[in-house]
C-alpha cells in the first residue's frame, strides 16, 4: 500500500508543482469557451427547454475539461518520464503494475476532478446552474476521468516521442470531445451524425454527466453509465496487460 | 549458501541480433564482483534482465535466490541499482526523490538512513536543491543514493565513474568499499581495469554475449605468462632478431612481448651482438588489462612472439 501512495503522491506532486500549467491554465481557456460560444449562440440554440444555452453548456464544458485534463495526466507524465528516463526507478522497484495502473489512473482523476471542480466554481458565480442528482454528478465526473487517465497510460507507453503523443491527442482525443455533444444535443444532428454519435462513448459521458444537472438527457443515463463502466473495465484491461508485459517499456 | 546473483543459460535476442548467448554466472554474497568487456558485449543487457529492466528470451535469474521474473518484488527488494545513464526527475528536489524512492519499496519511515546516505554521498547542503540545478557529478551520487534507500543487499553499479571527476571517483569508492565490508554483495562493470584490479575479489570478462573468462583477479594475472620489455636503445634501432618480438613504439622507446621470462636471456644476447647500448630497460609485469587486451585478442597487441591465449 505504501508503495501505491508514494507514487499517487509523487503524481500529484508533480502536477501541483506545476498548478499553474496543469490546473489554471486549463480553467482558464474553459471559461473562454464558454464566454465566446455564449456570447455567439445564446439566441440561436435551445437545447433544453427552459435551459439557457450558456448554463446547457456548462456541464458539458466542464465534462470536456476532466476528460482532456485526466488524459494529459498521465499520458504526459508518463512521456516524459520515459524520454527522460527516470521511468527506471519505477521500474526497479518493488511497485507491482496494478499499483503503477491504479496510481497513474487516481492521479489523473483528481486532476480531472480539480479542474473540472474548478471552472465550475467559477461558473456558479455568473451562472445560475441546477444540480439535480449530485450522485449522478459525481458518478460520470469519476467514470469519465478515470477512463481518460486509462487512455492516457496507454497513450504515454505506446507513444516514442512527444510528436507521436500529439498526434493521439489532436487526432482521437480533440474529434471525439468535441463531437460528443459538448455543444450541442445530438437530436438536433441529421440521422447520420446522430448514428455516428452513439458509437462514440465520449457521447455517454456527457449526456450522463449533463442528466446529473437538468435531470434530462439524450439517452438514458443508467444507459450510459453501463457503456463509460464498459469502456472502463475494457480499457483497463488492455492497460493492465500492456504494463504486465512491459510493452515498451521492460525491452 | 544462497548466491547473491545467480544467472543460469541466459540468452537475449533482439530480433537476429543475439546480445546474449547462454550466459552462466554465480555471486557470491559479500563478494566485490566486476563485469568487464568492450561496449556491445551484453554487461548492461545482463544487469537490466537481472534489474527486470528487460525480458532475458530465456534463461533464469535470481537475486538472493528470488526469481527475478516471477517473484521480481522480493528480488528487488533485495538488489540496488546505479544506472549507466545520468537520469533524475526534474520535479523534485533531492531530499523528496530520496524519500520517495523509499516510499517505492514499501518504507514509510526511513528519514534516519536517508540523512546518513546524504552525509556519506556529500548531500548535505544540496539536499533542498532540485535535481535540474545539480551537477552531473552530483546528479551521479543521488543515483548511488537512491539506489541505497532500501539498504539492499546486493548493489549493482553500472559504469559508476564514468565522466566522473578525481575527488568523487575516490569518495564513491570509499563508500562502496565501506559498504562491502558491512556485508553488502558489490557487483560493477566498469571501463577502468585498474579500478577493477585494485577493487575487486572477482571478475566477469564478456565478449559478444559470452562470459569469456571467470576467475579471481589474482588467477586471471598469473595466468598471463611472460612479460613486456620496454627498452631505449642508442643508437635507436632494434636488431633484426628481436623485430618479430615488438610490440608497439613509445616515446623513444621499443616494447617487446615476451611469451616467457627465459627469452630476456636472448634479448640481452641480441643486444650484445649487435653492440647496440641500453639507456633505459623496464621489465613490464601484465596487469589485469593485459589480461584483459589478450582475452578480448585485440589484434594491436598481438603480433608474432606474443603468447596467444
Amino acid at each position: 500500500m505504501t508503495g501505491f501512495l508514494t507514487l499517487l503522491y509523487k503524481e500529484l506532486l508533480r502536477f501541483w508543482k506545476v498548478g499553474f500549467q496543469t490546473v489554471f491554465a486549463p480553467m482558464v481557456s474553459t471559461l473562454l469557451y464558454l464566454l465566446i460560444f455564449s456570447h455567439v449562440l445564446e439566441e440561436h440554440v435551445q437545447a433544453y427547454p427552459g435551459v439557457a444555452y450558456t448554463v446547457f453548456l456548462v456541464p458539458g464544458l466542464v465534462m470536456m475539461a476532466m476528460l482532456q485534463n485526466a488524459f494529459a495526466n498521465s499520458s504526459s507524465s508518463l512521456i516524459q518520464s520515459k524520454i527522460t528516463g527516470n521511468l527506471v526507478f519505477i521500474l526497479l522497484s518493488p511497485l507491482s503494475y496494478r499499483e503503477i495502473f491504479f496510481a497513474y489512473v487516481t492521479a489523473s482523476v483528481v486532476r480531472g476532478l480539480a479542474v473540472g471542480l474548478g471552472v465550475y466554481l467559477v461558473t456558479l458565480v455568473f451562472f445560475d446552474v441546477p444540480l439535480s442528482s449530485f450522485s449522478w454528478v459525481l458518478m460520470f465526473a469519476l467514470m469519465g476521468s478515470a477512463l481518460l487517465g486509462a487512455i492516457g497510460v496507454i497513450a504515454g507507453i505506446w507513444a516514442e516521442k512527444f510528436d507521436q503523443l500529439a498526434a493521439f491527442q489532436n487526432f482521437v482525443i480533440l474529434p471525439l470531445t468535441f463531437l460528443s455533444g459538448v455543444f450541442y444535443t445530438i437530436p438536433s444532428l441529421p440521422p447520420f451524425w446522430q448514428g455516428l454519435s452513439h458509437l462514440n462513448p465520449f457521447f455517454y459521458m456527457i449526456d450522463g454527466f449533463r442528466y446529473g444537472f437538468f435531470h434530462a438527457s439524450d439517452i438514458s443515463p443508467y444507459f450510459s453509465l453501463g457503456i463509460v463502466a464498459a469502456c472502463f473495465v475494457a480499457v483497463s484491461w488492455v492497460t493492465l496487460q500492456m504494463l504486465k508485459r512491459g510493452y515498451k517499456i521492460r525491452h | 549458501m544462497t548466491p547473491a546473483i545467480e544467472v543460469e543459460q541466459m540468452h537475449k535476442r533482439y530480433g537476429a541480433l543475439r546480445v546474449l548467448a547462454g550466459i552462466d554466472l554465480k555471486v557470491e554474497p559479500g563478494e566485490f564482483f566486476a563485469l568487464l568487456g568492450p561496449n556491445g558485449a551484453g554487461k548492461t543487457t545482463l544487469i537490466n534482465i537481472i534489474a527486470g529492466l528487460t525480458r532475458a528470451t530465456s534463461g533464469r535469474a535470481r537475486v538472493m535466490g528470488h526469481d527475478v521474473v516471477s517473484h521480481y518484488r522480493e528480488a528487488r527488494r533485495m538488489l540496488g541499482v546505479v544506472p549507466q545513464e545520468l537520469v533524475f526527475d526534474p520535479f523534485f528536489t533531492v531530499h523528496e526523490t530520496l524519500v520517495i524512492q523509499s516510499g517505492y519499496y514499501g518504507l514509510k519511515n526511513n528519514g534516519v538512513w536517508i540523512e546518513e546516505i546524504i552525509h556519506h554521498l556529500d548531500l548535505a547542503d544540496k539536499a533542498d536543491t532540485n535535481m535540474r540545478a545539480l551537477s552531473g557529478g552530483m546528479k551521479r551520487r543521488v543515483l548511488v543514493a537512491q539506489a541505497l534507500v532500501h539498504k539492499p543487499p546486493v548493489i549493482v553499479l553500472d559504469e559508476p565513474t564514468a565522466g566522473v571527476d578525481v575527488e568523487l571517483r575516490q569518495g564513491l569508492w570509499r563508500f562502496i568499499k565501506q559498504l562491502n565490508r558491512e556485508g553488502h554483495t558489490i557487483v560493477l562493470t566498469t571501463h577502468y581495469l585498474e579500478e577493477a584490479e585494485a577493487l575487486c575479489s572477482r571478475v566477469a570478462m564478456m565478449k559478444q554475449g559470452n562470459v569469456v573468462a571467470l576467475d579471481s583477479v589474482r588467477n586471471l594475472i598469473s595466468s598471463v605468462s611472460g612479460c613486456s620489455v620496454r627498452l631505449r636503445l642508442s643508437p635507436d634501432t632494434l636488431p633484426p632478431a628481436l623485430q618479430p618480438l615488438m610490440s608497439s613504439r613509445e616515446e623513444g622507446c621499443y616494447i617487446l612481448t615476451l611469451a616467457e621470462y627465459s627469452q630476456l636471456e636472448q634479448v640481452m644476447a641480441a643486444l650484445r651482438t649487435a653492440a647496440l647500448q641500453v639507456l633505459e630497460m623496464q621489465v613490464l609485469q601484465p596487469d589485469l588489462e593485459e589480461v584483459f587486451i589478450r582475452i578480448m585478442g585485440t589484434h594491436k597487441i598481438r603480433k608474432p612472439g606474443t603468447l596467444s591465449v
